[in-house]
């Protein structure tokens, strides 16, 4: 999930930038996706009414059930969104001091080969280190609420921004280094017009699996860090506890959603920022 | 040889250098060649032969084990086997850098990168990135780099090599006018008999490895010389030389 992607690719613009032929082209390329929508729901109702028996239904109410009755109840849909919304607060801080402190991290071991020696390994601890081993420890240092979520958010978001930079930062080849040598380069110059542009696609790679990871781990804290006001991962703690299974998938659904939300902006400026960057401006 | 360096300027001379690397292979031995102002030399040799190797301690990337290069140069380029530039950067930019890295005020070395990439006939493509550009149109924006430092002693390592046929023709044709208005020293590195012959006034031709300098070749012909110069008996009698030099000891 945080590989680190080389991009030697340069998917053929041409096929995002085809001038938009008429519905039918449209409803084609919408097709798939409307219809694994609808073989999902198909096999929702299938699970509900022909697998389970009828006292068991209430593990999986069918979908008209579960989205009909909590989206047209205030009363449910308000707190959930804003839950959603501290939950968005917390990744989005999360996701800056991850992104901040993963670039930072990637060009100290960028610029001396034994400072990449020292610091990578436990990069890498940081990131096989099961959550839930830390979750203690945060909750006693940091206390169980906003910081606490923030801290979870920032432990998984930020393996894959330390690990897409570095690669970036070493990505210029050889002969460029020469080059830069050859001009008698300071170390800066080489970092800041060398180093640094070649690393911005993997930058953005990193940026891409970051968004998506922040949102994840900002879901983990809230479960795990109930003090304060919830967030959308304590009120599925608190749903499943008192079996609210409407509400749960509801909320289930939601994260998703939120997720699939964040990393779509991302993927989005990616493609821009990435294409602009090597002049191709997509249009 | 050594008496020659001693009463001649050269722009580059090498006296008796011997490259080892780390690892135990030895990449030169015994290398001497010197290279006046207005010459271009070039230097052929089996794949291996350290004919790279060559450039980078003339270049100063490498030191030698042994023995001794001087170069009297106010300003030296490189020319690499790729066009090696940076592809966030447009055509201008690219051949900016060298300016920016040596502190050159943005002005003057717009202006310059502007004559460069005129120079090499790539006026009107200054704000296209390198992946807009054809391949035998990045070697030019790396040539246009390395003019821009107005250099005494040009350095290329293979820089056609990578080009299709008729490219490298028009490349040959190019560079040997540039070379006639810059009037720089030139140490030419490549695998093509026929590119060594055309571009030079001497054919330096090297054993493989550990590389020597097995045979030196003068052209005769001035500059510029026509494409259909490739076509002469003479330029065949002179090509037959250097690939027998190199049969011999490859």
């Amino acid at each position: 999930m945080t590989t680190v992607e080389s991009r030697v690719e340069t998917p053929a613009p041409q096929a995002a930038e085809q001038p938009r032929a008429g519905a039918g082209a449209l409803l084609r390329r919408a097709a798939p996706i409307v219809g694994a929508l609808v073989g999902f729901l198909a096999a929702w109702y299938a699970v509900t009414y022909l697998v389970l028996p009828a006292r068991q239904r209430f593990l999986l109410p069918p979908p008209h059930e579960v989205y009909g009755g909590v989206f047209s109840n205030p009363q449910l849909m308000a707190p959930m969104m804003e839950a959603l919304g501290r939950s968005f607060a917390v990744a989005l801080v999360g996701l800056v001091i991850a992104v901040v402190l993963g670039i930072a991290y990637a060009v100290v071991m960028s610029q001396w080969s034994w400072a990449e020696k020292i610091l990578y390994p436990y990069a890498v601890i940081l990131q096989t280190i099961p959550i839930l081993a830390l979750v203690p420890l945060i909750g006693i240092w940091l206390g169980y609420s906003f910081l606490a979520r923030v801290a979870v958010c920032v432990i998984i978001a930020l393996f894959p921004m330390i690990a897409n930079t570095l690669f970036g930062l070493q990505s210029a080849s050889a002969a460029a280094h020469d080059l830069f040598t050859l001009n008698k380069a300071t170390r800066w110059q080489r970092l800041m017009k060398l180093q640094f542009p070649a690393a911005v696609p993997s930058i953005f790679t990193g940026l891409r699996n970051a968004a998506g990871l922040s949102v994840i781990g900002a879901i983990v804290g809230d479960y795990f860090f109930q003090q304060g006001a919830p967030g959308i991962g304590g009120l599925l703690r608190v749903y499943t506890q008192r079996l609210q299974m409407e509400a749960l998938l509801t909320s289930v659904t939601l994260t998703a959603l939120f997720g699939v939300v964040i990393f779509t902006i991302f993927a989005v400026l990616d493609r821009a920022v990435v294409g602009r960057w090597y002049g191709r401006v997509a249009r | 040889m050594t008496t020659e360096i001693a009463e001649r300027t050269h722009t580059l001379a090498l006296a008796g250098v011997t490259k080892r690397f780390p690892t135990g292979t030895v990449a030169l031995t015994d290398v001497s060649l010197s290279i006046s102002p207005g010459e271009f030399v070039t230097v052929v040799g089996p794949s291996g032969c350290g004919k790279s190797t060559l450039l980078r301690l003339a270049s100063g990337l490498e030191t030698a084990t042994s023995g001794t290069v001087e170069v009297s140069a106010r300003a030296t380029s490189y020319v690499f086997q790729d066009a090696t530039l940076l592809e966030w950067r447009t055509a201008l930019r690219n051949v900016e850098l060298v300016g920016e890295l040596r502190g050159v005020p943005r002005e003057e070395r717009r202006e310059r990168a502007r004559a460069a990439l005129d120079l090499v006939g790539l006026s009107g493509f200054e704000r296209q990135h390198p992946r807009q550009l054809s391949g035998g149109m990045r070697m030019r924006v790396s040539l246009a780099r390395a003019l821009v430092a107005e250099p005494d002693l040009a350095l290329f390592d293979e820089p056609f090599g990578a080009l299709d046929e008729i490219t490298r023709l028009q490349m040959q044709t190019e560079l040997q006018r540039i070379f006639r208005q810059e009037r720089f020293a030139g140490l030419f590195i490549t695998h093509s008999v026929s590119e060594a012959v055309y571009l030079s006034t001497r054919v330096l031709v090297m054993s493989g490895r550990p590389g020597r300098i097995v045979a030196e070749i003068p052209v005769p012909w001035d500059y510029p010389r026509p494409p259909e110069l490739r076509h002469t008996p003479e330029f065949g009698e002179l090509t037959g030389r250097v690939s027998a030099a190199l049969g011999e000891h490859s």
